[in-house]
């Protein structure tokens, strides 16, 4: 296993780079689009339900049948993964979001309310700084995740860790096997340690 | 003397509620004056102090705010002419004492000299030290104290009325006994015109110039403490006075 690292770590940095490529991109995006639908559930109950309904229907589909669903619209590569890795992130954000913000105390929100914070006022400067934690959490949940089924995306050949991986099992090579799953473990793992530490730092200022 | 608060035959109804939160309440309250609501829970005192900043609307009637009615007004602008205290405080937890009170002034674009200024002059009306208290975050400051900061938070713009909801509800007794007899005093300085939620009938006639008795969405009586106790209108404006006597008569037992 050694030995395949020594010969190949060119080849597995740059898994390891498309991978982590592949996670910051979609990532960007997810957090874009969660961010104008979290905005627009909080205008509206209705809409909020019916999102979080069509978006949790969607993420109970396996990955590898929804990248085969996606490959007639948008075509076989990393542009496919991207796309179904967005929209399973949308689930995940979107529910955290929307519980973290409305776990602000009642009162508080009352408050900001009747002294006539406008409903972006009171979004931006109350219920968003006070649900940071639940916020970085939902995000934490949404890499972890993406991390992981950006591997399947590989059998769409969009490339990263994946690739690795299904070559190992193609080719019964289990140093390919070990090296692919173990590096995308490590991936998930530090940066979900990471967005730990900003969580932390984040909610420590108020805590006393 | 001139109108501050009329209310012009409001009703309100909750949805799958099958009577009225308030209903056919027609008032009309003085500027400068100390008005208090008293009622149990449930029998629409909230509600009716609600609609007058718009957190909730009225199904029919009108409310009219110094001669103009609140529901051709932009619904921030309206709250932003009026102070509001409530039961839970609601302070920001992630801004310090100087930095809740600045929220108003600061959405309103004061500059940053000015809002310094009358931070300052709003702690030190409310009994706390500037220099000790302005850069303390709320989660570091008892009840009372951190009620001080409410009231001094909504009268940041110096607003000609002030809706309070409960607002010593859940502090504890000696302290609201000074709070009230401080809020008696900046009333007298001020001449502000307030609305006072309370269920605590002590409370009620100890702070209201006049007092509102509800009951069942309805205005039993409006009047001065004294023509109250001296002539209850109703049954039920009868036995809170009577639940009132009954106390009194059992501290005397042990004066």
């Amino acid at each position: 296993m050694i030995a395949y690292a020594s010969r190949y770590y060119d080849k597995l940095l740059s898994a390891t780079l498309e991978h982590l490529e592949i996670v910051v991109i979609t990532l960007l995006i997810s957090l874009a689009l969660a961010a104008v639908l979290t905005v627009a559930c909080s205008y509206s109950k209705t809409l909020s339900r019916f999102l979080l309904n069509l978006f949790s229907m969607i993420y109970s589909i396996p990955s590898l049948a929804l990248l085969a669903l996606l490959i007639p619209v948008t075509g076989l590569g990393r542009k496919t993964a991207i796309v179904a890795l967005v929209i399973y992130n949308q689930y995940l954000l979107l529910r955290n979001f929307l519980a973290g913000l409305d776990g602000v105390d009642r009162g508080v929100v009352e408050a900001a309310t009747g002294m006539g914070m406008t409903h972006m006022q009171l979004l931006w400067k109350v219920q968003v700084p006070l649900a940071k934690g639940a916020l970085i959490a939902g995000l934490r949940i949404a890499l972890v995740s993406t991390v992981g089924i950006a591997t399947i995306a590989a059998s769409i050949n969009a490339g990263g860790l994946g690739s690795i991986l299904f070559d190992g099992l193609r080719t019964m090579n289990v140093a390919k096997i070990l090296w692919g799953s173990l590096l995308s473990a490590v991936l998930a793992i530090l940066i979900d340690r990471l967005l730990l530490l900003v969580e932390r730092r984040g909610s420590k200022r108020h805590s006393l | 003397m001139n109108t501050a608060i009329e209310f012009r035959d409001v009703t309100k109804t909750f949805k799958g509620a099958n009577y009225s939160a308030v209903d056919h309440v027609s008032l009309t309250v003085n500027e400068g004056e100390f008005v208090t609501i008293l009622g149990s829970s449930g029998c629409g005192k909230t509600t009716l102090l609600k609609m007058i900043n718009r957190l909730y609307e009225p199904d029919s009637g009108s409310i009219i705010l110094f001669g103009e009615d609140i529901a051709t007004v932009d619904v921030v602008k309206v709250r932003r002419r009026i102070g509001y205290v409530i039961q839970q405080i609601g302070l920001f937890p992630h801004y310090t004492v100087g930095e809740n009170i600045a929220t108003v002034p600061k959405l309103l674009g004061w500059d940053k000299a000015k809002i310094a200024l009358r931070v300052d002059e709003l702690l030190d009306l409310v009994g706390l030290e500037p220099k000790e208290f302005r850069d303390r975050y709320p989660a570091q400051l008892s009840g009372g104290q951190q009620q001080r900061i409410g009231l001094a938070r909504a009268l940041a713009i110096d607003p000609k009325i002030m809706l309070m909801d409960e607002p010593f509800g859940a502090i504890d007794s000696i302290t609201r006994e000074k709070l009230q007899d401080e809020l008696l005093t900046l009333h007298r300085e001020m001449g502000k015109t307030i609305l006072f939620v309370t269920h605590d009938i002590e409370e009620a006639f100890k702070l209201g110039d006049r007092v509102i008795i509800m009951n069942e969405g309805k205005i039993l009586q409006f009047d001065t403490p004294e023509a109250i106790i001296r002539q209850p209108a109703d049954p039920f404006v009868q036995s809170l006075v009577d639940s009132a006597k009954v106390k009194e008569a059992f501290w005397r037992e042990y004066l």
